[in-house]
């Protein structure tokens, strides 16, 4: 009975404001339910993570390895952010590192209209591979994983064709926007904060977000009530296309070349993994925005740690993924429960 | 009277059947005929195609492929996907080179089945008891497979080789009547499949599960446990793929595989599998891997282009045919 109210209760969509404290024991309970966990346990899990590398890593808390973990994570959080936002819809992007590599390819041979150009064309590349995605997707009605794994295949084909070899960059935008900085933060991180801000106005301020959200948690209820079905999801798509140029256009930037062969490579699993360990789920019908950008930190620091400790990447990624499972297995488990209420 | 209302109604009944049937038709059989027209036109073109040892190469290469797919073919019946079979197949090759190289052939072909069967159980398990999506779970098996293949060779500065006096070179390299044993394999393999999904219970089941799960679960179908087999399965023959190409090279290499669980998805896709799951045939997957073999087999024969147009040429069939089956499906419904 006890664990009954408490299930219900946790499902309450808006969490209480921290300035009211509850006066009883209860609400402080329902809290720290599942549904709690689930919702904060990427965060917990980051806070505890530092906390641990300040204790046990030498050196972590300098500002030169700090800058350094964050160059490094940028590009995947900007891509993860359109990851977000597929997901939310209850479809996915495979496309995305094949779009990173696509505009990696394109860069040098546009280099000579200039550094803006150059980027330019890179993510025009996005847009149009985002375009046929969402059109294939909410047009034709592929299912998303097929329609973007055809594209993936096909357009890391086209990139290496376009591409080629590793060819290095010599321009001296992309050199600022590669290793400068304002204020002390460079480029690369301040962009991605842009991009984050402008994703998390774009689903919390906007109509557009809020039927983006609607479509992933019944697509078919969302037409009947008219909402433009088709132009969100290909919108989507096209956003997730321009995000994954835009992390291409930032790596290249960062290495100061371009490889298109290997150039965002496994970059879409990443890409899942930060949105769902970051709380959003795969079925879609919600975006955790911080959530996502939390989780690719997350990733990026448990690498760091079990790299810094001598511990091997293949460790790594194998400790990488049983934390993929266990954070999925939370969120089947409070959807269990949200479903036995109804 | 009776004559004047059946009448039309027969005939929408009878065009949309033969719709249907033409549909069903292009949709199991549409990578058949791309494929006899792609041959035919190959070896007009090219001397070089229709020869034996160029058949031979041809399906030798797509033994490795077909065989992974046959298990994807299942799990996408149960309407799942196995996104970790590439990571699988490559740590099957690397771990039957070191036992080769360590103990004998009988430790190469088990070693792998062992850990690779023992990976696609815990997905099954995970999958089917946790109730986890398929998906992520199998995404979570293709980092660790690939971890754990890492992690035994060195990140990859290990290469465990075959022995030259090793009976199992000759499980690939080998042949009979002039046709490499790894061909027959897949024959007797696809073989086998074919007589599980058409002969026995399970392959009704599998498809059940796929068209729909809760209605398998009501009527008292195991659906947990044909899951866990299913997945199981898949895992096995990936290894038992690694098993072969670790024979035929001769070595465990640790850099294969990264992308083949697409290219078995592609096969199976364009085999007329419908990816939701509920229904397909093992011989269109047979067709599709032979497909994409073909394809990167022409496109070795034009000079002029490099490996890079297959993958492009292969995705832009693979969206054309799901483009139109989707389409095809959607005139039938209206």
């Amino acid at each position: 009975m006890v664990e009954h109210t408490a299930t219900a209760a946790g499902t309450t969509p808006a969490p209480p404001p921290a300035s009211a404290p509850p006066a009883d024991a209860a609400p402080s309970r329902r809290r720290l339910d599942g549904e709690w966990f689930r919702r904060n346990g990427v965060y917990l899990g980051l806070v505890a993570l530092v906390l641990v590398n300040l204790v046990i890593t030498p050196h972590f808390a300098s500002t030169g390895s700090l800058r350094l973990q964050l160059v490094q994570v940028a590009p995947i959080i900007v891509v993860s952010l359109g990851m977000a936002l597929v997901i939310g819809t209850g479809g996915i992007d495979l496309s995305v590192g094949a779009v990173m590599a696509m505009t990696a390819a394109v860069i040098p041979l546009y280099i000579g209209y200039g550094t803006l150009g150059a980027i330019a064309v890179g993510l025009i590349a996005g847009v149009l591979s985002g375009a046929l995605a969402g059109s294939v997707v909410a047009r034709i009605g592929v299912q998303p994983i097929i329609a973007t794994l055809a594209i993936m295949v096909g357009l890391r084909g086209l990139a290496n064709i376009v591409g080629g070899q590793i060819k290095s960059i010599r321009d001296p935008g992309f050199r600022t926007l590669g290793s400068g900085s304002v204020l002390g933060i460079p480029w690369v991180v301040l962009i991605a904060i842009v991009v984050a801000v402008l994703v998390w106005v774009l689903m919390s301020r906007t109509t557009f977000g809020r039927q983006l959200v609607a479509i992933g948690g019944n697509d078919r209820a969302s037409a009947l009530a008219g909402l433009p079905v088709k132009r969100v999801l290909t919108t989507v798509y096209v956003i997730s296309g321009v995000l994954a140029a835009l992390a291409g256009v930032l790596l290249v930037a960062r290495n100061q070349a371009s490889d298109p062969t290997q150039l965002g490579r496994l970059v879409e699993l990443t890409a899942i993994t930060a949105v769902v360990v970051g709380g959003t789920p795969l079925t879609g019908g919600q975006v955790r925005v911080l959530g996502t950008v939390a989780g690719a930190l997350l990733m990026q620091l448990i690498t760091y740690t079990l790299v810094a400790h001598d511990i091997t990447n293949s460790v790594a990624q194998m400790v990488q993924a049983v934390i993929v499972v266990l954070a999925v297995y939370a969120q089947v488990g409070t959807r269990k429960r949200r479903r036995s209420r109804a | 009277m009776s004559t004047i209302e059946t009448t039309p109604q027969a005939a929408g009944t009878d065009a949309t059947a033969r719709r249907l049937k033409f549909v069903q038709r292009v949709q199991r059989q549409g990578a058949l005929a791309v494929l006899v027209v792609l041959c035919l036109v190959a070896t007009f073109q090219f001397d070089t195609f229709a020869t034996g040892a160029n058949i031979r190469s041809i399906g030798l290469q797509a033994s490795f492929l077909a065989v992974i797919a046959l298990g994807m073919t299942f799990v996408i019946f149960t309407g799942g996907i196995d996104l970790s079979v590439g990571s699988v197949f490559a740590l099957g090759g690397v771990l039957a080179a070191w036992a080769a190289q360590e103990y004998n052939t009988l430790a190469a072909v088990l070693v792998p089945l062992v850990v690779c069967g023992a990976i696609g159980l815990v997905q099954g398990l995970v999958i089917a008891y946790g109730k986890l999506a398929p998906f992520i779970v199998t995404l979570a098996g293709l980092l660790f497979a690939r971890g754990l293949l890492l992690f035994i060779s060195d990140e990859g500065a290990t290469v465990n080789k075959v022995p030259a006096d090793s009976a199992f070179r000759h499980l690939a390299q080998g042949s009979l009547l002039g046709i490499p044993y790894p061909i027959w394999i897949v024959v007797v393999f696809f073989g086998i499949g074919a007589l599980v999904l058409h002969r026995t219970s399970f392959g009704p089941t599998v498809l059940a599960i796929g068209g729909q799960e809760d209605a398998a679960d009501l009527m008292g179908l195991p659906v947990a446990r044909t899951k866990v087999i299913t997945y199981t399965a898949s895992g096995l023959l990936a290894g038992f793929a690694g098993v072969l190409i670790a024979s035929y090279t001769s070595s465990g290499v640790a850099i294969i595989g990264v992308g083949t669980e697409l290219q078995a998805i592609s096969a199976v896709v364009l085999g007329g599998t419908l990816l939701a799951g509920g229904a397909g045939t093992i011989f269109g997957t047979l067709v599709g891997v032979l497909l994409l073999q073909v394809i990167a087999n022409v496109i070795n024969q034009v000079g002029s282009l490099n490996s890079n147009w297959q993958d492009l040429v292969s995705g832009g069939i693979l969206l054309a045919v799901v483009v139109l089956q989707r389409y095809l499906a959607g005139t039938v419904r209206r």
